[in-house]
C-alpha cells in the first residue's frame, strides 16, 4: 500500500492473468494464455490484426471472452462492467469529453455524477499538476494540442488509482520528442504507483524506453513473452525479428525503419 | 457489447410499445367495427368505392408526372449554372413548400387562380367567359405540384451533385457539349434516381389530404383519405369508414413494399447541395433556355406565397388578433404542437438509443434481431399508416366508451407526435450515433450511466439535433389539419381547423390573415431548425 499525491490509498499492482481466454470478432478469432506479473511495465507489440488491442479489450471489460477466465490479482473478474474492474484504460484518441472543461474532464474519474466535494477538486488541480496542466483546468480540450489531451487522460488515471493500467496506443499520433516526454511521464507515474502497465505501441524504442516485459502477438495469439531486453538481441523470436525489420540486429537499425512509420 | 441490461434497450421497447399502442388501437377499432357489422362493410364495396379509388390514384399519377418531369428540367438547368445570384436564394425557396401547411398553401393557390382569385379576370377573357376557378382535378394538381416540383428537384439536383468532379474535368477536355455531357453524365445519374424520387411523391399524393378536402371541391374529387372523413363526420357510416380505410392501408402499405424495393427515401427532406466546381459551361442558347425553365418554376412556385402574404396583409389582422377565438386556436395550437414535438423527439431519442445500444451489442458479429429492426424501422409504420387512418380507427374504437371530442387534444399529440417521428430521427440519429461512437467506451470505462449519461454526455453533444427535430416536429404538427378534421369542435380548435371553419363560412380576409400567421410561424420554426441543424454540423 503506498499513499498517492491525493491522500486516496492505491493497491500496488494487480497481476493479469488471461486463462484459456477465447474470443471472436467477425472472421477473426484470438486465444489468450498469459500472465503479467504484478507492478511491471509491458510492451505489447504485433502487427495490425494481431489483437493487441483486442487483449486490452477483453482485460478491461469492453469485450466478454467467449471461453476462458480473465483474473486480475487473481480474482475472477467474470461478467463486471469495465467501470466496476481494477483498471483504467487510455485509447489512442476520445479520451476526453469534448464538451467538457479539462477538469471535469479528470472529475469524472472521481464521481461518474461529477458531484465534486472540495477535496475532490483539490485531488482534480493536483493530478493536473502532476501532468503538468496546472492552471488549465478551465480549458476545453479542443482548446489544448494533442499531447495535452493525452496528460489531461493520464491525470484522469492518477485520481482514478487503479492498479491496472493499460494503454492503447495513446501517443501514436505524437511527434517523436513529445512521444518520449509521455512515456517518461507514464515511467514516473509508474515508479510512483507501481501499477501493473500493458501498453500496445508500435515502436521498438518506446518498448525499450520504459517496457521492463515484453509481449508479442502474432496471428490471435501472443507468441512470445519475457524481459524485454532478450528481444532485441540476436537470440529473439524469428517473428518478432521479422516484425521489427532485422537488419544487422541493432536496435539502432530497427529504430530507422519504425520512425519510418509514423 | 456486453449482454448486460442497458436502460436504453428499455427506454427503446418503451417507445416501441407506445407506437404499437397507436396504431394497434386504432386498428383494434376498424376490425371491431367491421366485425360488428358485416353486411354493412361488404355493402360498402359500391360504385362509390371503387370511383374514389380509382381516383385517388388517377389524381396521385398525375401529380407525380407533372412535378417530376419538370424537375427533371429544372435540376438540370440549376445544376449548369452553379454560380449565379440568386440561385441560393432560389433553392431556398424551394424549401418553403416543405414548411408550409398545406391548407396555407390551398388558401393561396385559391387566392391566385381561384373564380375571385388575382388571375380570374386574366383567365376570363383568354378563355372566352366566366373563370370557374380551379376547384377540382387541376385544384389538387396545382397544389401538388406546388409542393412536389420543388421536392423532386431538390432531390434531383443531389443526385447531380453526387456526379464526381472528375467526370466533369474528363467530359471538359474531351470537349463534350451539352448534349452528350446529358446522355452520358447526367442521365444515369437521374435515371438511377428516378424511381425512387417519383415513388416518394406518388406515396406522399395518394395519402395528401387537406390538398383534397380544400381543393376537390366535390364527390367527382375525392380521395380514399377526404372519403374516411367524410363518411364519419357527415354521413356517419362507421361500416364505409373501415371498408376505406382498410383499401387506404392497402393501397399505402403496397406502394410502400414497391418504394422500399425502389430504394427511397421515404422520409423527403432534402440537403441544400453544395455546388461543386464545374468544368463544362453552358452555352448561350442553352443558357436562355435554362433561365426560362428556372423562371418559370420560381414563378410557380413562389406565386401562392406572395399571394399569401398579399392577401394575407389586406386582412383586417388586427381585428383577427383580438377575436376570442382565434387567441383560444392560436394558445391550443401552440400547446398541442409543443405537447407533440415533446413527445416526438422523445420517442425517437429513445428509439435511436436503443437501436445503438442495440447495434453495439452484436458488435461482434451475427444477425439483427427482431427488436434491433424494430428500432430501426419502427418509426416507419407510421408513413404506411396515415394520421387520417390512425384517426379514424381511434375515432371508431372510441366512440361507444368515451367522448370524441374530448379526447381530440390526446389524439392530435399522439398522432401528430408519430408523424413526425421519421423526420426527427433523420435529424438526430446521425448525431447520436457519432457522439456514441466517441463516447461509447469511456462512458463505460469511467461508470458515467443512465441519468448521468443523460445530463452530462449525451444532452450536450445533442442539444443542437434535438431542438432541429423539435423545432421541425412542432411545425409539422402545427400546421396538420388530419387528425383534428375528425376530432375538432367547437370546444377544441386548432388554427388550422379554425382556417378551414372560416374558408368554409366565406370568411376569406379572416382565412388569408389566419394562413399568414400560421405560414409564418411554420416557415419560422423551419428556418430556426435548419440554422440549428447546420450550426451543428460545422
Amino acid at each position: 500500500m503506498t499513499t498517492t499525491i491525493n491522500g486516496t490509498v492505491a493497491e500496488k499492482g494487480l497481476a493479469v492473468t488471461l486463462d484459456d481466454v477465447s474470443f471472436s470478432y467477425g472472421e477473426a478469432s484470438f486465444r489468450f494464455n498469459a500472465e503479467f506479473a504484478a507492478g511491471r511495465v509491458t510492451a505489447v507489440m504485433g502487427p495490425s490484426g494481431s489483437g493487441k488491442s483486442t487483449l486490452l479489450n477483453l482485460i478491461a471489460g469492453f469485450e466478454t471472452p467467449r471461453t476462458g477466465k480473465v483474473l486480475l490479482g487473481g480474482v475472477d473478474v467474470g461478467n463486471a462492467p469495465p467501470s466496476a474492474r481494477p483498471v483504467s484504460m487510455v485509447f489512442q484518441e476520445n479520451n476526453l469529453f469534448a464538451h467538457l472543461p479539462v477538469e471535469a474532464n479528470v472529475g469524472l474519474g472521481r464521481s461518474p455524477s461529477l458531484k465534486l466535494g472540495d477535496a475532490d477538486r483539490a485531488a482534480v488541480a493536483e493530478a493536473l499538476a502532476r501532468v503538468g496542466l496546472a492552471g488549465k483546468e478551465k480549458r476545453l480540450p479542443r482548446e489544448l494540442s494533442g499531447g495535452e489531451r493525452q496528460r489531461v487522460a493520464l491525470a484522469r488515471v492518477l485520481l482514478r488509482a487503479r492498479p491496472v493500467l493499460l494503454l492503447d496506443e495513446p501517443f501514436a499520433s505524437l511527434g517523436p520528442a513529445l512521444r518520449d516526454d509521455m512515456l517518461d511521464l507514464v515511467a514516473g507515474i509508474h515508479a510512483e504507483r507501481k501499477m501493473t502497465v500493458l501498453f500496445v505501441t508500435h515502436q521498438p524504442e518506446d518498448a525499450r524506453r520504459i517496457g521492463q516485459d515484453m509481449a508479442f502477438l502474432d496471428e490471435g495469439t501472443i507468441a512470445a513473452i519475457g524481459p524485454a531486453d532478450d528481444f532485441f538481441d540476436r537470440s529473439g523470436p524469428d517473428a518478432f525479428r521479422r516484425y521489427i525489420g532485422d537488419r544487422g540486429g541493432t536496435v539502432a537499425g530497427s529504430q530507422h525503419i519504425a520512425r519510418k512509420r509514423t | 457489447m456486453q449482454p448486460r441490461s442497458d436502460s436504453r434497450i428499455t427506454a427503446g421497447v418503451v417507445a416501441l410499445a407506445a407506437i404499437a399502442v397507436l396504431i394497434g388501437g386504432a386498428f383494434a377499432g376498424l376490425i371491431l367495427e367491421g366485425a360488428h357489422d358485416l353486411s354493412g362493410a361488404a355493402a360498402a364495396f359500391d360504385g362509390y368505392l371503387f370511383r374514389v379509388a380509382r381516383f385517388t390514384l388517377w389524381q396521385a399519377l398525375l401529380s407525380t408526372l407533372l412535378s417530376v418531369a419538370p424537375a427533371l428540367l429544372v435540376a438540370r438547368a440549376l445544376s449548369r449554372h452553379p454560380a449565379f445570384a440568386g440561385r441560393r436564394l432560389i433553392l431556398q425557396l424551394f424549401t418553403v413548400p416543405l414548411a408550409l401547411p398545406a391548407i396555407v398553401a390551398a388558401l393561396g393557390i385559391l387566392t391566385l387562380y381561384g373564380r375571385a382569385g388575382y388571375f380570374a379576370g386574366v383567365f376570363a377573357r383568354l378563355g372566352g367567359g366566366e373563370w370557374p376557378g380551379i376547384y377540382g382535378l387541376s385544384g389538387i394538381l396545382v397544389a401538388h405540384v406546388f409542393f412536389n416540383l420543388p421536392l423532386a428537384t431538390r432531390l434531383f439536383l443531389e443526385a447531380l451533385g453526387t456526379i464526381p468532379a472528375d467526370q466533369w474535368r474528363l467530359a471538359s477536355q474531351l470537349g463534350m457539349g451539352a448534349r452528350p455531357a446529358f446522355r452520358l453524365i447526367e442521365w444515369p445519374v437521374l435515371r438511377a434516381a428516378l424511381p425512387g424520387i417519383a415513388g416518394l411523391v406518388f406515396m406522399l399524393c395518394i395519402t395528401s389530404f387537406t390538398i383534397v378536402l380544400t381543393l376537390g371541391g366535390g364527390p367527382a374529387a375525392t380521395t380514399l383519405e377526404v372519403a374516411i372523413y367524410q363518411a364519419l363526420r357527415f354521413d356517419f357510416d362507421p361500416a364505409r369508414a373501415v371498408v376505406l380505410t382498410l383499401l387506404q392501408i392497402a393501397l399505402t402499405f403496397v406502394v410502400v413494399v414497391v418504394l422500399t424495393r425502389l430504394g427511397a427515401n421515404t422520409v423527403g427532406d432534402a440537403n441544400l447541395p453544395v455546388a461543386p466546381r464545374r468544368y463544362l459551361s453552358a452555352g448561350r442558347m442553352e443558357s436562355v433556355l435554362n433561365a426560362g425553365v428556372i423562371a418559370l418554376a420560381l414563378l410557380f412556385v413562389a406565386g401562392p406565397m406572395v399571394a399569401t402574404l398579399l392577401s394575407g396583409l389586406g386582412a383586417d389582422l388586427g381585428r383577427l388578433a383580438g377575436e376570442e377565438a382565434v387567441r383560444r386556436a392560436t394558445l391550443t395550437s401552440a400547446g398541442l404542437a409543443f405537447l407533440a414535438a415533446l413527445l416526438s423527439v422523445t420517442l425517437s431519442l429513445a428509439l435511436i438509443a436503443a437501436r445503438r445500444a442495440l447495434a453495439l451489442r452484436r458488435r461482434a458479429g451475427g444477425a439483427m434481431s427482431l427488436l434491433e429492426h424494430a428500432t430501426d424501422t419502427g418509426a416507419g409504420f407510421v408513413l404506411v399508416v396515415p394520421p387520417i387512418v390512425l384517426g379514424a380507427g381511434w375515432f371508431l374504437a372510441l366512440r361507444n366508451v368515451a367522448d370524441v371530442f374530448a379526447i381530440a387534444p390526446v389524439m392530435v399529440v399522439g398522432v401528430n407526435a408519430a408523424m413526425a417521428m421519421p423526420f426527427a430521427i433523420r435529424a438526430i440519429r446521425p448525431a447520436y450515433d457519432a457522439a456514441s461512437e466517441r463516447h461509447e467506451r469511456l462512458c463505460l470505462a469511467l461508470g458515467v450511466s443512465s441519468w448521468n449519461r443523460l445530463r452530462l454526455i449525451d444532452w450536450p453533444s445533442l442539444r443542437r439535433p434535438l431542438a432541429t427535430g423539435f423545432a421541425f416536429a412542432m411545425a409539422l404538427s402545427l400546421g396538420d389539419l388530419g387528425v383534428i378534421a375528425l376530432f375538432g369542435s367547437d370546444s377544441v380548435q386548432t388554427l388550422p381547423y379554425l382556417l378551414l371553419a372560416r374558408m368554409g363560412s366565406y370568411r376569406t380576409a379572416d382565412a388569408a390573415g389566419l394562413a399568414l400567421l400560421l405560414g409564418i410561424v411554420c416557415l419560422m420554426l423551419v428556418v430556426v431548425a435548419d440554422w440549428l441543424g447546420r450550426e451543428g454540423r460545422s
